[in-house]
């Protein structure tokens, strides 16, 4: 490697969103105590308007594509693509937030601050190109938010919220970092590509290589929140504030799968037939569990963390296809998944009121009659969730198990289909609460959608037709750039 | 743009139009749906005459890319399986539209735009010649129906609607499999094509292959029917839906798994079909004696219909699997005849629940006294059901039990029984219900029918007596694309099962 330290523009260029990220989450630290009684709302503002320049900023990094910073990032397509996944995660997470801060008089300028640098922290683990740099975007993603879990001080789901979050993630990261320090043993370098050719090389002692992938399994199976290791989720989610989970849920996910991919798709892609296995049980037990788990809450936050982890579960099914088209089904999936579970988180920041008091599934009540375009809205994600046509999530699932079939993992395919069709059965609940019972007291009482959270629900919605009915050049993009370096 | 790229707008536009219309104009919603269904049963009308004989190709074709990779295509035409089947649906949406008019006051606009897009998917269906196509529509129709289940319902809508959505889910769950795997091993979802492959030999499936595809599309599809034991749902789905989701549900999406397993299930897996043909027919006959015996024993009257529609459809099933011209042309022509005869059925028993609140059949008695013509209607409703002559469904049962019988006879005169069995409900559900005394709530609120019943019920009658006494109206079509199907499921066939030679041994019909 040539021994240049003095990085290009070209690679300030490649690193620009991390940038902007991370120093407009140090602005609005610095503002909030100047600004924070008169102008609370400005910091919601502020942090969309730094998360649309990160974006640009994503996209313009794209044109210049390559390693930087002593080949520690990169930036391809599969980073930008989910650079600008997370970004737009935020840009939701923040619009979904502007009613419920307010709301639950909590102080806004930290928070937006912890969200950019959950975000930063995000792109730095997508665009990593190095076993420490990836370690340290995911602690900048998790640390940030561990605090936004227990972000309401005073509520004591908030900080059980926050501890288990905190434990448990701590927890697996020690996992990953002992996959990583055998791996570093073995080989004598972090980098990914490196790290790859050493494997490659023969000699190399697999059975140590096999428990590495193994620990590093463990480490983001927590991440991913997948089972066996899905325990902390339900509660985690359903005791965090709704914007939070919805954040939580979909954004360190995302960047957690994308790490996921790029790990075990170049440094341990010589010994996936080891790995397949894992993935596949792994798949199945997070499907199967999260499905049958979430049949009998009745608590809609509760639900939508069971289901996330049955839908870990899809996306682990891509994984195990091994494949490029594999890696693409998972893109997209993301995207899709990402989409309909903000928006329907929206609607549960909607409909909870403060104190997050109305969360069970027969407050929805009725909806349809008292806010028929809420109920609307709900119901075209809550189609996506059950993979309807011309959603997203329906392309999604169809395109991940098209990767499945592809790489003839049949039975697996049968099972997570048959699986998706269990799911319709809680999913469906939401439609019968809201379009075939009378209104309840809640929705009765409920004030109309606010500019922030009609944003929140509108934008997602348009996203998930628009994956559904013309995924063309989504997908394009995530097939272009799912063959990482190989 | 032709005229089925048209037929499959409309209803959409309208479905549109009439969600962004607002709430209060209920008239002006209920107007503007009917306009737009009767527009569409004008276009759909062209179809019929636009239509040529004697070409073996799907006609009115429009192919063009939706998604380029992986490559699938929005590929729509017709051929006289599907023709009919396309005008049934427009036919009877705008009576669906019709006779919901009054009873329907709760969600108006919602109501009506649903139906619209029942429509729409329903004819997609039919007219889908892409498999991912197909199944887009297959699952865009579950959606209006699970909303008109279960919203506009009865006391136990809810759990009906659930219960329908989720059978069918796991239904085209399989079928979704199956597909995906048809693509990967022939690089396209373009049926053509597929089948192109499969009977040039370019795709080999092995023969467990082949069973486990073939099993994949049936059962999605025999759910749909519904063959016996996969009916549960639809006792009560019938049941509890409001009249115009019975009419839809009963006539055209029942045929939709007959369809399906016409157009695709026979071509597609011509071995696996022959070689599973003697349980599926088996199947079959059970539906249609226990349909017809449950039939009789139910005291609801939409219940006792529902149970027929089992016996009748086991009828459909076992054209289907007979292999023969005869009992494929009898079975495409039972699937048009139950639409009209049961949909028929389905929508005097919804006059009398409007007008009595009470599907029981102990709840009434003596109509024929108070409501002549309503009597005479549900006559000779009844008789079309029962396969009188001259009536729709004897066509039907006839060609389906002459083909059986060319090919078993033994199974014919078990599938008889049902022919009989059906007069017994029919009939003493008609004595029950119209003769005797009577009855107190009968004789104050059972009124005899009105202008707006008259008009969505007369051009069922009508078709019943066209389709019973004029069938190569419609069965020279439907014939000439059996051929083909048949011919197709020949292809490449050992033909393991013996099906024994006409007239061999048996007392034959011809």
């Amino acid at each position: 490697m040539p021994a240049n330290f003095a990085p290009s523009a070209d690679d300030y260029l490649r690193f620009l969103p991390e940038i902007i990220l991370t120093v407009a989450g140090t602005a609005l630290m610095v503002l909030d105590p100047l600004f924070a009684k008169r102008l609370p709302k400005m910091f919601g503002t502020l942090a969309i308007g730094a998360f649309i320049a990160a974006m640009v900023a994503a996209c313009a990094a794209n044109a210049v594509p390559g390693a930087s910073f002593s080949n520690l990032l990169i930036v391809d397509g599969f980073a930008t693509y989910f650079r600008v996944l997370v970004i737009g995660i935020g840009i939701l997470a923040t619009l979904s937030s502007y009613e419920y801060l307010d709301r639950e008089k909590a102080e806004t300028g930290e928070y937006h601050a912890l969200l950019l640098f959950s975000v930063a922290g995000q792109c730095i683990m997508v665009s990593a190109n190095d076993l420490i740099m990836i370690f340290i975007g995911l602690e900048i993603s998790s640390i940030s938010s561990y605090v936004l879990a227990g972000y309401l001080r005073d509520d004591k789901r908030n900080n059980e919220a926050a501890l288990k979050y905190f434990l448990l993630g701590s927890f697996a990261t020690g996992f990953l970092l002992y996959g990583m320090a055998i791996i570093y043993g073995i080989t004598g370098t972090t980098k990914l590509d490196e790290v790859r050719l050493a494997l490659n090389t023969p000699g190399v002692s697999m059975g140590m290589v096999a428990v590495a992938a193994g620990l590093m399994i463990v480490g983001l199976g927590f991440k991913v929140s997948g089972a066996p290791f899905q325990m902390w989720a339900p509660d985690v989610y359903q005791g965090a504030p709704a914007p939070v989970s919805a954040f939580m849920a979909t954004a360190p996910k995302a960047a957690a799968f994308a790490i996921f991919v790029r790990i075990f798709m170049t440094c341990f892609e010589r010994i996936s037939n080891s790995w397949e296995p894992l993935i596949w049980i792994f798949a199945l037990l997070s499907m199967t569990i999260g499905n049958f788990a979430a049949l009998t809450q009745t608590n809609l936050k509760r639900m939508l963390a069971y289901s996330s982890i049955a839908n870990a579960g899809y996306i682990l099914v891509a994984l195990a296809a091994r494949s490029e088209l594999g890696t693409s089904a998972i893109m997209f999936y993301l995207a899709a998944y990402a989409l309909m579970n903000i928006g329907a988180f929206a609607v549960i920041i909607h409909i909870s009121g403060k104190g997050e008091r109305h969360l069970q599934i027969d407050d929805l009540a009725g909806l349809s009659q008292k806010q028929p375009l809420t109920a609307a809205l709900l119901t075209v994600f809550v189609l996506s969730f059950i993979g309807v046509p011309l959603t997203g999530g329906f392309f999604g699932k169809f395109y991940i198990f098209r990767a499945a079939l592809d790489s003839n993992l049949v039975w697996l395919a049968v099972l997570g289909l048959l699986n998706s069709a269990v799911a319709a059965y809680y999913y469906l609940r939401l439609l019968v609460v809201m379009y075939m019972h009378e209104p309840g007291e809640v929705t009765q009482e409920l004030h109309p959608l606010t500019p922030g959270l009609m944003a929140a629900l509108v934008l997602p919605a348009i996203g998930t037709f628009a994956l559904g009915i013309l995924p063309e050049a989504v997908l394009n993009f995530a097939r272009n750039s799912s063959m990482l370096g190989r | 743009m032709n005229i089925l790229d048209l037929l499959l707008a409309i209803p959409a536009i309208g479905f549109f139009v009439g969600l962004i219309m607002p709430r209060a104009q209920e008239q002006a919603i209920r107007l503007l749906t009917l306009v737009f269904s009767l527009i569409a049963f004008i276009v759909s009308l062209g179809l019929a005459i636009g239509f040529q004989t004697g070409q073996t190709t799907q006609q009115f074709v429009t192919n063009v890319v939706w998604i380029q990779n992986p490559e699938i295509h929005y590929h729509v035409g017709i051929d006289g399986l599907s023709l009919w089947l396309i005008i049934l649906t427009t036919f009877l949406t705008p009576i669906a539209i019709l006779i919901s008019w009054k009873s329907i006051q709760k969600q108006a606009k919602e109501f009506f735009a649903f139906l619209l897009l029942l429509e729409f998917g329903l004819i997609g269906v039919f007219a889908a010649w892409d498999l991912f196509l197909f199944f887009v529509f297959w699952e865009i129709v579950l959606v209006p129906m699970y909303f008109l289940i279960g919203i506009w319902g009865h006391d136990r809508r809810i759990y009906a609607a659930v219960k329908f959505f989720l059978y069918t889910m796991a239904g085209s769950a399989l079928m979704l499999v199956a597909i995906i795997f048809l693509y990967t091993q022939s690089g396209t979802f373009d049926y053509a094509t597929i089948l192109d492959q499969l009977a040039s030999g370019r795709i080999a499936l092995s023969h467990i292959q082949e069973t486990l595809l073939f099993l994949a599309f049936f059962i999605a599809f025999a759910i749909k029917v519904p063959l016996f034991p996969l009916h549960t749902w639809l006792p009560d789905a019938h049941v509890e839906a409001p009249t115009a989701g019975s009419l839809m549900l009963a006539s055209v999406m029942l045929k939709m798994g007959t369809y399906g397993l016409v157009r695709f299930c026979l071509p597609l897996f011509p071995t696996a079909a022959r070689e599973n043909a003697p349980w599926i027919i088996v199947l079959a006959i059970i539906g249609i004696v226990y349909g017809a015996l449950v039939a009789m024993v139910q005291p609801n009257m939409k219940k006792l219909v529902a149970y027929s529609s089992v016996s009748h459809l086991g009828f459909v099933v076992l054209g289907i699997f007979s292999f023969t011209q005869m009992g494929l042309d009898g079975a495409v022509y039972q699937m048009l005849n139950h639409g009209i005869s049961t949909g028929a059925l389905f929508i005097l028993v919804g006059f009398m629940y409007e007008r009595r609140h009470s599907l029981a059949i102990a709840d009434y008695g003596g109509v024929a006294t108070v409501a002549p013509w309503l009597s005479t209607i549900f006559l000779i409703t009844t008789l079309a059901s029962i396969g009188l002559p001259t009536l729709n469904n004897f066509v039907g049962e006839f060609l389906v039990l002459q083909g059986v019988a060319q090919a078993n006879f033994t199974w014919t005169v078990f599938a008889a029984l049902g022919v009989i069995l059906s007069a017994c409900y029919m009939l003493w559900l008609y004595q029950r219900v119209f003769f005797g005394a009577v009855g107190e709530g009968v004789e104050h609120h059972v009124l005899d029918l009105n202008l707006r019943e008259w008009v969505s019920i007369v051009p069922l009658i009508v078709m019943m007596v066209w389709m019973g006494i004029y069938t190569q109206t419609f069965l020279a079509h439907v014939s000439e694309t059996n051929a083909q199907i048949l011919n197709q499921s020949k292809m490449n066939v050992p033909l393991r099962v013996a099906i024994p030679p006409v007239g061999g041994g048996h007392l034959n019909a011809r």
